[in-house]
């Protein structure tokens, strides 16, 4: 009854049980957070845009972004995950994503950034749609926690338009 | 000389229904796991709805060890989730981030590209030969959840056989040996 296997078991049981149930407490504290992020995002310039050899269009652009996402941390934020994607609809396709830029956020102090940068990753259609077109770029974050349920939010900015002709 | 021959079938009786009593609770422990998984496979509709970090491709985000609770459900699949993916011809799922998507207007099907936090490159290089997009049928879930550190059991258990059948040896030990 009281050996001390039993006693080992029922420490061992206990201490999981607790560790668990705080696990769960610090991840349902970040429903408590509302957050209040802001930002900007400027096309600075078209650096090429033409058909590729697959006849699908390619672009590169040059891209401001500034934001604030520092409200978005909590105690039990690990991590921010930002993420800038153009987002258009085209005759084929309801949706199209294409992430431009990325970046990690590790703390709450680099949480308030503007960048310069050119897009990161390759920018091409499915078929040859992009000239004259309407497109939204969003800045969507994905929050990892220490432990618990990941959120995910985005800020979407309208208005911007490809040129009518290739350069 | 009946009072012997009583005692030891008594004793006998003793035996054979602890045996049987041992049985039936290692039974009860098996299939209780069992009907925790299966119930989690309903609840997420993913064929595999927890799973362990085996590469350090999403650092820092997630490091190899840590355990992701999966969810697919009937929404499309968007730029930025973290999807669990099964490659032809690889037996490995891989946990990686979408960076573009394609959703067809008529059919609804969706053209989708991964990548991994920490890797350099798109995953192009890591499908099958020729293929340039995953389709919905690749993906087993999307990550929700996140818990660090309990999947070492597993990856030590996998890597190290050996301490897997001494540790299953010595809680079957334990289950038939106890007494209560």
């Amino acid at each position: 009854m009281h050996s001390f296997g039993y006693r080992a078991n029922a420490l061992l049981t206990f201490a999981l049980t607790i560790l668990a149930l705080i696990c769960a407490m610090a991840s349902f504290s970040d429903n408590l957070n509302s957050p209040s992020p802001s930002a900007h995002v400027q096309v600075l310039n078209i650096n090429w845009f033409q058909k590729s050899s697959q006849g699908n269009d390619e672009v590169s652009m040059t891209l401001n972004i500034s934001a604030n996402l520092q409200s978005l941390f909590t105690w039990n934020t690990k991590q921010v995950f930002v993420f800038l994607a153009a987002e258009y609809e085209t005759p084929k396709n309801s949706l199209n994503q294409v992430s431009l830029w990325d970046g990690i956020i590790p703390a709450k102090e680099y949480a308030k950034f503007g960048i310069h940068t050119t897009n990161k990753y390759h920018f091409d259609d499915q078929g040859s749609n992009l000239r004259g077109k309407e497109y939204n770029l969003t800045l969507h974050w994905h929050v990892m926690p220490k432990t618990g349920k990941m959120f995910a939010d985005k800020l979407v900015m309208t208005g911007f338009r490809f040129p009518e002709e290739y350069r | 000389m009946g009072w012997i021959g009583e005692t030891v079938d008594s004793v006998k009786s003793i035996q054979i229904r602890q045996l049987i009593s041992q049985v039936v609770s290692l039974g009860m422990i098996v299939t209780s796991a069992l009907i925790i998984w299966k119930g989690l496979m309903c609840i997420t509709g993913s064929e595999s709805p927890v799973v362990v970090v085996l590469s350090g491709s999403m650092e820092p985000g997630f490091k190899r060890g840590d355990i992701l609770f999966l969810h697919m459900g009937k929404d499309p699949i968007r730029a930025g989730e973290i999807v669990v993916f099964n490659v032809d011809g690889r037996e490995i799922p891989i946990v990686h981030r979408v960076i573009k998507v394609h959703e067809r207007q008529d059919t609804g099907e969706v053209d989708v590209l991964t990548k991994g936090d920490n890797n350099y490159g798109d995953d192009r290089l890591l499908y099958a030969q020729g293929q340039q997009w995953l389709q919905r049928h690749h993906i087993m879930g999307r990550a929700v959840g996140f818990l660090p550190y309990v999947g070492w059991v597993t990856i030590i258990m996998t890597e190290k056989p050996i301490i897997k059948y001494l540790l299953i040896g010595a809680l079957g030990l334990l289950v038939i040996t106890s007494k209560e």
